[in-house]
């Protein structure tokens, strides 16, 4: 995974959305999870909605339901807390199938489980369709600080050497009988995890000087990225501004 | 130790904390990452981005290494204390940060509206009050091979258990359903277990290091006396 080519969630591919100036994504991406988090849990036909916008840019994006199922089940540990809250959350309780469930519990399980859904089926949609030079050129756009960014891109780019390392010593255990299966048998496992740091820090350390021998002084060269036109924000905004839309609209309702 | 397989997410997921609670933590976040930055810098100078862009390569390395705790459950390092003992809490909070911001961009690991809660959980709160803790034992940590290990131990377990605190706070600020006395015994109880592994491999992880390599070691750096000068009793 070095910098620029793909990463474990980037899926290639050359839609409209591909195609979008990052940082607007980035944008947009925020935008349209905070008009989720914003909607009243009672609002159960503007989840809907919302969901339909997305649906919208899958298509726009050409990403099957499938890939993108696969990906957010990285939200599973929530679910539990969603299924959990309803059997332990104080207020008025209903009779259902016997068990004896919290109203303001099934509705704030619900309200995680709703919003965590729409929110982690965003942040894939984002990931899927932006590479990563891509993303955190666009975060330097966002005005986030250069250095924020240059750590970003270095930590991105040494990242794949570092996790092969850190496989080799792995592998290099494993091969001499090392069969980790109790937390008792941790020591061999966390002294690698030692010396991996000792090793990321001394390539740190290579890897300055590498840049002074070729004249860095302190600064990196800036990121440089194509700005967007206001058609071009208007229309990758579309979907967020729908989000928002359905959310203010919610408590017109309510 | 199988990088990637069984990721699930370890960090909050959106719609845990309302819209307004989730903007005031991403907003505080901003001014904590902003503050580390400028000390960052002042730590470590011109060599601020490639040594903090390893040690965050480092971190998110060795988030995705799991480590067994029993035959089919594993955890992994949240690594707040760890970094900010071995590098410092500012370059450590901003590695730690860093490391969260592109989980949520790239893995889907933690919810966007989220972000300034996570952040400021176990980036500020956590790498801080950990190291606040070894701060506090330093003369311990100093001392022996033994009181450093525990010293990394305490950090490691408290920076956890405050952590998990960070996350009551913003639910009882932004949250619903659930009675707080209920969330913190539950938050706090489980992470004063989690904390228990957390701080045996952070202070094994600094015992590595401090064998092989003491000066790395930022927490006790500071201690080691400067250059002295001494003179021969040869007069010319």
């Amino acid at each position: 995974m070095a910098a620029g080519h793909a990463h474990p969630l980037y899926r290639a591919g050359d839609s409209v959305v591909h195609r979008l100036p990052a940082h607007v994504k980035i944008v947009g991406a925020f935008v349209f999870v905070l008009a989720v988090v914003a909607t009243p849990r009672e609002a159960f036909a503007v989840f809907g909605l919302q969901f339909l916008l997305l649906v919208g840019v899958w298509i726009a994006a050409r990403i099957p339901p499938g890939w993108l199922a696969a990906r957010a089940l990285i939200e599973a540990p929530f679910v539990v807390l969603a299924v959990l809250l309803p059997f332990f959350a104080v207020g008025p309780r209903v009779e259902w199938w016997g068990m004896s469930l919290s109203v303001d519990g099934l509705l704030a399980g619900w309200n995680i489980l709703v919003k965590g859904t729409l929110g982690v089926l965003v942040s894939v949609t984002l990931a899927g369709t932006t590479p990563l030079r891509d993303l955190v050129s666009g975060l330097s756009r966002l005005r986030v600080p250069a250095m924020v960014c240059v750590i970003a891109t270095l930590m991105l780019r040494y990242l794949e050497v570092i996790a092969a390392e850190a496989r080799r010593m792995r592998l290099a255990r494993i091969s001499r009988g090392h069969d980790p299966r109790f937390a008792w048998q941790l020591g061999a496992t966390v002294r690698s995890v030692g010396a991996l740091f000792l090793r990321s820090y001394e390539r740190g350390e290579r890897v300055h000087l590498a840049m002074l021998s070729r004249g860095y002084t302190g600064t990196m060269p800036a990121f440089t990225t194509a700005s967007a036109s206001t058609a071009t924000w208007a229309a990758a905004l579309l979907p967020a501004a729908g989000a928002v839309l359905f959310a203010a609209s919610a408590y017109w309702a309510w | 130790m199988e990088p990637h397989t069984g990721l699930v997410a370890m960090h909050m997921s959106d719609g845990i904390v309302n819209a307004p609670i989730s903007v005031l933590f991403a907003l505080i976040a901003v001014l904590g990452l902003a503050f580390c930055v400028s000390r960052a810098r002042r730590d470590l100078d011109d060599r601020t981005a490639p040594m903090a862009g390893l040690v965050a390569a480092f971190v998110f390395a060795v988030q995705m290494l799991n480590f067994p705790v029993l035959p089919g459950v594993s955890g992994h390092l949240l690594g707040g204390a760890l970094c900010a003992i071995l590098v410092g809490p500012y370059v450590g909070a901003l590695c730690v940060s860093i490391v969260l911001l592109l989980q949520a961009l790239l893995f889907a690991d933690g919810g966007l509206s989220a972000l300034g809660t996570n952040i400021t959980n176990m980036a500020l709160i956590g790498t801080f009050v950990g190291y606040g803790v070894a701060v506090a034992m330093r003369r311990i940590a100093t001392r022996s091979r033994g009181g450093l290990l525990l010293t990394a131990f305490v950090a490691a377990w408290v920076n956890t258990v405050v952590a998990s605190l960070g996350f009551v706070l913003e639910y009882a600020l932004g949250g619903q359903g659930l009675a707080l006395g209920t969330v913190f015994g539950l938050m706090t109880g489980f992470h004063a277990l989690i904390g228990i592994g957390e701080g045996i491999i952070t202070a094994l992880t600094v015992g590595a290091v401090a064998a092989a390599r003491p000066d790395l070691v930022h927490l006790t750096r500071t201690s080691s006396p400067s250059l002295q000068i001494k003179t021969t009793g040869v007069r010319s």
